[in-house]
Parts: C-alpha cells; sequence; structure tokens
C-alpha cells in the first residue's frame, strides 16, 4: 500500500516511471492489439454474415463465396413463409418462450423471496432441496418425462413442452440472492400500511429487484427459444414443432436447397439476434449478473 | 401448517369460521401459513416435475421395458449390457474428447480475447458485441450453417476457400479423425462470447492497485500476468471451466445436426454420450431401460467431473 502511495505524489504519467519504454511504440502495440481484436471479432461473426448473405441469394449464386449478392433477392424468404411450415413454427416457439419465461420469473422470484424473507421451520430444507435439482442433467429426465406424458396425453401438445421448464432452480438462487438486498424495513412499512404479503411481494418487493428479474428473463428466454433435446422429443406432429426441432426436420428433407436451410436458420436466429443488438449494453449487464452471482 | 391448528386448540369457544381462525393468529403465525401458501405450487412442481422422474430415471435403470409390454426387473443387467458393448466404449472416449478439447481451447481463446480487450477502449462495445454475437444464436442453426461450410466443393465455403488456394479437399464430417473436433468448433465459438464477457468482469474486479504497484517495482507484463490477474481470476476460473466442462460433457444438438444422415458420424466417431441415450430410448427400440441406464451414468460422469475440477482448482 505504501508503493500505492508513492504513485500519487510522482505524476502519474507511465512514461515518466519507465523511460525504458518510449512511446510511439506503445501506441503501435496497442494498435495491434486493436486490430488483431477487431479481425478475430469480425472472423467470429462471419458464419453469421454468410447465414444472412446465403438467404438473400438465388440458388445460382449461392456457390460463390462473395459476401455480397449480386442479385439481392427476398425469394428465400417469400418461399418459406409461404410453405407455412416456419411461420408456424415461429408462432410455436415465440408462444411457448414467452409463456415459460412468464411462469418462470413469477415462480422463481416467490420462491425466492419467500426463502429470502420468511423465518419458517423447514425453509433451509426447501432451498437445499431445489438447489440440489441442478445437478440433475436435463438428458436424465427427459425419458421419464416422456413416460409420465404419454399416460397424461400430453405428447403433443402446447403444455407437454413447456412443463419441464416452468420453474427453474437457478432462477430460484438468483432471486433469492438479489432479495437479500431489499431492506427488511421497506417490507415491515407495507405491512404496517396494511398490505397483504402477496401485495408486499408484488408491489414493494418485485420493483426493487427488476434487475436481476431482466437478467433472469434474458437467460429463461434464450433458453427456451433454442432449445432442443425435449420439444424434439415431447413431439411427432410437425404442427407443434418449435423452430429448432422445424429447422432441424426441414433441413433433413431431401433435396432441401441449402440457401433455403440458411433463410431457415436466419429466421430462427435473427429474432434474438436483434434484440441483442438494441439491448447490447443491458444484456451484457445482465448475464455478467446472472454469470457470477449463479 | 402445524402451526395453525396449535392456535386453533389454544382459544376453543371463540369465533368459529376460517377469517375468525385467521385473525386470531399472531403476525408470525400469519407469515408461516403465508410462506406455505406461497411455496405449495412450486413444491407440487418439484416433487412431480423433478424429484419424481429423477427417481424414476434410477428405478427405471434397473428394469426392462419397451413401452408395450410390462417392466421387468433385471438387476444390473442393463449397466452390464452398457460395459460390455463396445459401442458405450467409443461413445464414452467421444464424450471426454469433447470435454479435454473444448474446455482448454475456449478457455484459452476466451482469456486471450478478454485480456486484450480489457486494454482497449477504442470502439470496446462494438468488438465486444462481435465476439458475443454468436452466444445469441440458436446451436441447431448453426450447426446447420456449419453443417454447409464443412461441405465438399463446390457446396462447402471451406472447401471452396481451399480450393483457390490449390489445397486439397478435407472431408471435415465424413473423416474418423477430423469428424469430431469439426463438429465441436461450432459449439466452442457459439461460447466464447460468454466466457469473454465473465472473464472481463472477473478482469475489472481486480483493484487497479496492484498493478500500479507492479509496475513501479518494474515487473514485467508476463510476470503480472502470472502473479496478480490468473491468481486474482481463480473463482472466475473454475466457474467457467466447471460450467463449459459440463456444456461439452453433454454436447447433443450440434451433434445431431450435423450427422443427420449418418447420426454419431462415421463409425460412430462423433457419438457423444447423450446422442447414444436419444437413440436408446427413441431411435425406434424404445429400449427405455438401457437408455435410463446411460442416463444414471451421464449423471455420475458430470458429478464427478465437477467434483474432481473443484478439488483440484480449488487447492491451487
Amino acid at each position: 500500500m505504501a508503493i500505492a502511495e508513492d504513485i500519487r505524489i510522482k505524476p502519474s504519467s507511465e512514461t515518466l516511471l519507465r523511460p525504458d519504454r518510449p512511446k510511439p511504440p506503445r501506441n503501435y502495440a496497442q494498435f495491434i492489439r486493436w486490430a488483431l481484436l477487431f479481425l478475430g471479432g469480425v472472423l467470429m461473426v462471419m458464419p453469421l454474415v454468410y447465414m444472412i448473405s446465403t438467404s438473400l441469394k438465388y440458388s445460382f449464386e449461392v456457390y460463390n463465396l462473395n459476401l455480397i449478392p449480386e442479385e439481392p433477392t427476398l425469394e428465400n424468404y417469400t418461399y418459406v413463409l409461404e410453405d407455412g411450415r416456419f411461420y408456424t413454427w415461429f408462432l410455436n416457439s415465440l408462444i411457448i418462450a414467452t409463456l415459460t419465461t412468464i411462469s418462470t420469473l413469477i415462480f422463481d422470484s416467490l420462491v425466492g423471496y419467500v426463502l429470502c424473507k420468511f423465518k419458517f421451520r423447514g425453509r433451509y430444507l426447501i432451498f437445499i432441496a431445489i438447489l440440489s435439482t441442478l445437478m440433475i442433467p436435463t438428458e436424465m429426465l427427459v425419458i421419464p418425462w416422456y413416460l409420465m406424458s404419454q399416460q397424461l396425453g400430453w405428447l403433443d401438445t402446447y403444455w407437454g413442452i413447456m412443463f419441464p421448464g416452468l420453474m427453474t432452480a437457478f432462477g430460484v438462487f438468483l432471486m433469492k440472492q438479489f432479495f437479500e438486498t431489499v431492506p427488511d424495513d421497506f417490507l415491515e412499512a407495507a405491512r404496517i400500511d396494511g398490505l397483504n404479503e402477496l401485495q408486499i411481494w408484488w408491489s414493494v418487493a418485485m420493483p426493487l429487484v427488476k434487475p436481476a428479474l431482466a437478467a433472469l428473463a434474458i437467460f429463461v428466454f434464450l433458453g427456451n427459444w433454442t432449445a432442443f433435446i425435449w420439444p424434439l422429443i415431447a413431439t411427432t406432429d410437425t404442427a407443434l414443432y418449435t423452430l429448432p426441432v422445424g429447422l432441424s426436420s426441414f433441413g433433413d428433407e431431401a433435396d432441401v436447397a441449402w440457401e433455403l436451410i440458411m433463410t431457415g436458420a436466419a429466421i430462427s436466429t435473427l429474432p434474438t439476434l436483434v434484440v441483442f443488438l438494441i439491448f447490447q449494453r443491458f444484456i451484457i449487464r445482465g448475464v455478467v449478473m446472472a454469470g457470477l452471482k449463479g | 401448517m402445524a402451526d395453525t391448528s396449535q392456535s386453533d386448540d389454544m382459544s376453543p369457544g371463540a369465533r368459529s369460521g376460517l377469517s375468525a381462525r385467521w385473525h386470531r393468529l399472531s403476525i408470525r403465525q400469519k407469515q408461516v401459513v403465508w410462506a406455505w401458501a406461497f411455496l405449495a405450487v412450486p413444491i407440487v412442481f418439484y416433487v412431480v416435475v423433478r424429484f419424481y422422474p429423477t427417481g424414476n430415471a434410477f428405478v427405471l435403470s434397473f428394469q426392462e421395458w419397451n413401452l408395450l409390454g410390462s417392466r421387468e426387473w433385471v438387476g444390473f443387467e442393463n449397466y452390464v449390457d452398457l460395459w460390455n458393448d463396445p459401442v458405450f466404449w467409443i461413445v464414452f472416449v467421444n464424450t471426454f474428447e469433447y470435454l479435454i478439447i473444448g474446455t482448454p481451447i475456449s478457455l484459452v481463446i476466451s482469456f486471450f480475447v478478454a485480456y486484450h480487450l480489457d486494454k482497449v477502449r477504442f470502439m470496446h462495445g462494438t468488438i465486444r458485441a462481435l465476439y458475443f454475437l454468436p452466444f445469441m444464436t440458436s446451436a441447431v442453426a448453426m450447426a446447420w450453417v456449419w453443417r454447409w461450410f464443412y461441405q465438399p466443393v463446390p457446396i462447402g465455403v471451406f472447401n471452396n476457400f481451399l480450393a483457390q488456394f490449390g489445397i486439397p479437399q478435407i472431408e471435415f464430417l465424413q473423416s474418423t479423425s477430423i469428424a469430431l473436433p469439426a463438429v465441436l468448433a461450432p459449439a466452442v465459438w457459439a461460447g466464447l462470447g460468454f466466457q469473454v464477457i465473465i472473464f472481463m468482469a472477473g478482469l475489472r474486479a481486480i483493484p487497479p492497485t496492484y498493478y500500479e504497484a507492479a509496475r513501479v517495482d518494474g515487473v514485467s507484463n508476463w510476470t503480472m500476468l502470472w502473479e496478480i490477474t490468473l491468481p486474482l481470476l481463480k473463482p472466475t476460473i473454475v466457474f467457467l471451466v466447471v460450467f463449459s466442462s459440463i456444456g461439452f460433457l453433454r454436447i447433443f444438438d450440434h451433434v445431431f445436426n450435423m450427422t443427420t444422415n449418418n447420426p454419431g458420424g462415421p463409425l460412430n466417431s462423433t457419438k457423444p454420450l447423450v446422442l447414444m441415450i436419444y437413440e436408446t430410448a427413441f431411435g425406434g427400440r424404445s429400449q427405455m431401460g438401457a437408455a435410463a441406464a446411460q442416463t444414471v451414468v451421464l449423471f455420475v460422469i458430470l458429478l464427478i467431473v465437477s467434483l474432481v475440477q473443484l478439488r483440484i482448482l480449488r487447492d491451487r
């Protein structure tokens, strides 16, 4: 610490402290660093760029490596949408991901809130029990879920696709962490004002953890939008496929042109990419929050 | 629950009815009732959708069942059969290959990017977004994009590119040696952005005074990296190692979609355990008991790998 104070006494310019390293080469190195990072970043998005550019090409142009189509066309999109299946799958995915996200936000925050703010016998046990389910991989549960769905007639229904994801242990843990930051005095004051516990949770505590709710919402929505193995098992009726399952079966059909597969891939990817580009800062903060607390 | 009935007994002769009972409760007792009321639906959910199926998977792994007849107890037969199945051992090795190649490569690259991006201000947000974008995609869609890249001339981008320089074609998905890394590549690619973001958050959390002090002492950047940055980043590294290892051990979407014409690649060379589970249970023969045994094996692998990693990394 004494050394750190020394720095403040001296002028804080690094060149003064380290005369052996003149300034221009440092800038040069810094430029190389920037250029390589930028190049790497461009390489990272190249697959996405190729996907989009190919979806805008006529089939005669597909095997050209040029990024910008010579004759851009939306023909692939009209073809795929007129076919109707992608439209259905898109709607299925949207409905399922939205409903699951809403359910997860409500229940995870409710359970997290109760486990954080209520004192009662058995609460530690319940917390541990819920957390323990994080160790169980989804793949272990799909067979029992399938058997259950088959018996109860849930296969090929929205409910059948959604029910395993209605709550998440990760969300309970995340929300419990965040409710710790809500002062008990706030809740006590609301109690004195005559609000019941449901009202206190919904209108006092929930608004205070909005950032955490948003972070959880991003993860849960993305997770359900891209979920594959369970929707694949739970549906055989093409009318109930989600986008990933639909795209998988579409790509597997005989003689499907690559530009149409790229169009399907673009349809299932663009919505989340656009959402990310709009809420970039916010989403990255959410990812860090969920990643580090979780 | 017990608390409410107790308070009932304590004051007999008072007003009857639910609302009267409710008003007789103390604030603390009311809180307990509220708590259990809030937890009622979630408890049912966790019992029915998490705990019961978990138990069911274990039970099923000791039974034989093809969905049609009745369940028959067969003891450890499913596990013994799996042990004697040569395909299982190929799959077992593949699953660990995904982990052993995927985790170090993705962590080294993402740390390298994060370390340098942390020192860059110009267009910082844009570059970060470029690295993060693939994380926002669906694995299925990207598997198909990469599958197209890997096609032979004149279809695939990679081979077209190589052909321009007169380099002979690579049969990415058809070769027994290259198919597995080829399938793994998009999984590594899609996960990089997340790891970069987490690493950068970890780097930000290191107090700058440490670096200032080291700089005064004339310590080289390399030494600072090894003596300050990496040791202080240990919690982040542990989290990412465990998190990404679990992801690679459970790889499925990419493999399934890149090899639909030949599931698991040539001679099963890309088949991971989850694909084997899927095929055993849903691939036509409906061997539910055998598949359940495989899921138990997956569970044990995940558990052991996580525990070993935590033990090793925490001690260092």
